[in-house]
C-alpha cells in the first residue's frame, strides 16, 4: 500500500475554519486545534473560550507582547481581543456544560463509528490528563474532531474504541488531513476527500466500513 | 479583626500532617507560590492536594511539583495531573508509576462544580460529564430527559491556598487577568481560607463593584509582591 498523505495540520486547521460562523462562540482543544485561531476570517467575529476563565482570546502573543498572568488553557500566551472577560473556573464551564458553547473542535486518538472518543490517554503510559474534554464532548453544541487519519499507518477510526473514552456517541464531525466524515445513526458518511486522495484510499485506512455521500466532493481550503 | 499576617511561614502555622488542601492555579499563572515554598519549608506530610494540576516544570518558578519532589504529597486530586507530551516526565508521574502517590482524576468541570458546591452548602449534584467513561465507575447513576448523569459529591478541603492580585485588610479580593481561574471557588470552599496578595489596600479602597472574591470567604492574607515568589 503506498502512504497516503494528504493535507498538512495548518490545512487540516484551515478546513475547520470553514465549519465557523459569525457570532460563534468556539472552545479549541490543546494541539492541531490550535491551530484553527490563526486562520479565523477577517470579518467574522468568532469568541475563543478557554476553560481557564477567559472569552475572547486573541491571537498567540508575541516575545514582546507577553504578559505573564494571560495565557490560555494550553499554557501559550495570548493577546486578548477588544471586548475579552475574565471569569472563575465554575462559570468557565457553567458556558461549557450549560450548553452555551456553540462549537469545540478537540484532538483525538480514536474515535468509533458511533461516535464514541479516546482522546486522553495512550494506555501505555498508564497515565493522562482529561482536563475539561469530557464536559466539552457533553457540553458543547457541536463537537469536531481534528487529527491525523492514522498513527503510525494504524486507523484511528475504529469499530470500536480500545483506548479510555472521552465520551460515547459524542463526536458530530471529523476532520483528518485525508477527509471529512460524518458521523450519523447509520454510520460514518464519507463526505470530502483531500485533494488527490480517492474514497478508496480513505477506506483502506479507515476501520469501519464508511457510506460513500452522494454528493462526495472534493475539500474546498 | 486582623486578618493580616506578616509573612507566609506565620500565616500556615497551623497547617498539620494528612491536611486537605486545596491550591488555586491554572498552568503557572495564579499559584499560590510563596505559600507552596513555606509549605515546603514547614515540612508538613502526607497531605492532600486538590488542584487542577500535579504541579509541572514551569518558566515561572515553584508549583506544587516542590512539595511532590520532597515527598510531602500522599494523595492527589487533579484534572490534569501530566503534560500532554510524554517527553518529560514530572515528579508526580515518577512518583504515581512506582505506587508512591496516589490520584483522583476528576474532569475539569466536575472538579470546578465539586469545590463550588461545597462552598454554597450542596452536598451533591448530578452530571452527564464522564457518563460511560471510567470516571463513572461505581457512582449512582440517574436518568433526566432521558439523560443519563452520575452523581458527584461536593469537595471541601481543610485549607485553601490563593493568589490575588489585590486585597484590601477585610479579605476582599481582585484577579488579574487568567490568575483569577479555581482562586475564587477554591476560597469559598476550606474551613481556612489563606490568600497570597501581590498588594494589600485599606478597606475601602478596592471598588466594591469589582470585587470578585467578597472578604467573608477569605481568613488570613500575606503580601507577597509582584512577581516569582
Amino acid at each position: 500500500m503506498t502512504e497516503v498523505k494528504g493535507l498538512t495540520r495548518e490545512l487540516i486547521a484551515l478546513r475547520v475554519v470553514k465549519e465557523l460562523r459569525d457570532g460563534f462562540y468556539v472552545n479549541l482543544g490543546i494541539g492541531l486545534p490550535t491551530l484553527v485561531s490563526n486562520f479565523i476570517p477577517p470579518g467574522m467575529t468568532v469568541i475563543l473560550q478557554s476553560e481557564n476563565g477567559m472569552l475572547g482570546y486573541g491571537r498567540i502573543a508575541e516575545e514582546r507582547e507577553i504578559d505573564p498572568d494571560l495565557i490560555n488553557a494550553g499554557g501559550q500566551y495570548v493577546t486578548l481581543a477588544p471586548g475579552a472577560c475574565f471569569f472563575h473556573s465554575a462559570d468557565s464551564f457553567a458556558m461549557i456544560r450549560g450548553g452555551h458553547v456553540d462549537l469545540t473542535v478537540l484532538g483525538g486518538l480514536q474515535v468509533s463509528e458511533k461516535g464514541d472518543l479516546a482522546n486522553w490517554m495512550v494506555p501505555q503510559r498508564g497515565v493522562g490528563s482529561i482536563g475539561g474534554a469530557m464536559d466539552l464532548v457533553y457540553g458543547a453544541k457541536r463537537v469536531i474532531i481534528a487529527m491525523e487519519h492514522t498513527a503510525k499507518g494504524q486507523p484511528r477510526i475504529v469499530r470500536e474504541c480500545t483506548y479510555p473514552l472521552t465520551g460515547r456517541r459524542v463526536v458530530n464531525t471529523i476532520v483528518t488531513n485525508l477527509a471529512v466524515i460524518e458521523v450519523t445513526r447509520q454510520g460514518l458518511v464519507l463526505q470530502e476527500v483531500a485533494p488527490s486522495v480517492t474514497a478508496e484510499e480513505v477506506q483502506a485506512v479507515t476501520e469501519p466500513r464508511l457510506i460513500i455521500s452522494p454528493d462526495l466532493r472534493e475539500m474546498e481550503l | 479583626m486582623n486578618k493580616l499576617y506578616p509573612s507566609t511561614d506565620e500565616a500556615v502555622f497551623d497547617v498539620s500532617d494528612g491536611a486537605v488542601i486545596m491550591f488555586g492555579g491554572f498552568a503557572e499563572v495564579g499559584i499560590p507560590r510563596a505559600i507552596i515554598e513555606a509549605l515546603a519549608r514547614k515540612g508538613v506530610r502526607d497531605i492532600t492536594t486538590i488542584a487542577n494540576e500535579c504541579g509541572v516544570g514551569f518558566r515561572q518558578g515553584t508549583s506544587l511539583a516542590l512539595l511532590v519532589e520532597r515527598g510531602q504529597v500522599r494523595r492527589m486530586v487533579a484534572s490534569y495531573p501530566v503534560a500532554a507530551s510524554g517527553q518529560t516526565v514530572s515528579p508526580f508521574e515518577r512518583l504515581y508509576r512506582e505506587g508512591k502517590i496516589e490520584l483522583e482524576l476528576v474532569p475539569q468541570g466536575t472538579l470546578a462544580e465539586r469545590i463550588r458546591c461545597a462552598g454554597a452548602g450542596i452536598p451533591a449534584f448530578y452530571t452527564p460529564t464522564g457518563v460511560g467513561t471510567i470516571v463513572g465507575e461505581g457512582k449512582e447513576v440517574r436518568e433526566f430527559d432521558g439523560r443519563t448523569c452520575l452523581l458527584e459529591r461536593a469537595l471541601r478541603a481543610d485549607f485553601a491556598f490563593l493568589r490575588a492580585h489585590k486585597g484590601d485588610t477585610l479579605g476582599n479580593l481582585v484577579y488579574r487577568r487568567s490568575g483569577r481561574n479555581f482562586n475564587p471557588i477554591m476560597a469559598m470552599a476550606a474551613r481556612v481560607t489563606i490568600a497570597e496578595v501581590e498588594e494589600i489596600v485599606p478597606a475601602g479602597e478596592l471598588d466594591p463593584e469589582a470585587v470578585v472574591t467578597p472578604g467573608i470567604f477569605v481568613h488570613r492574607l500575606v503580601q507577597v509582591g509582584v512577581g516569582r515568589a
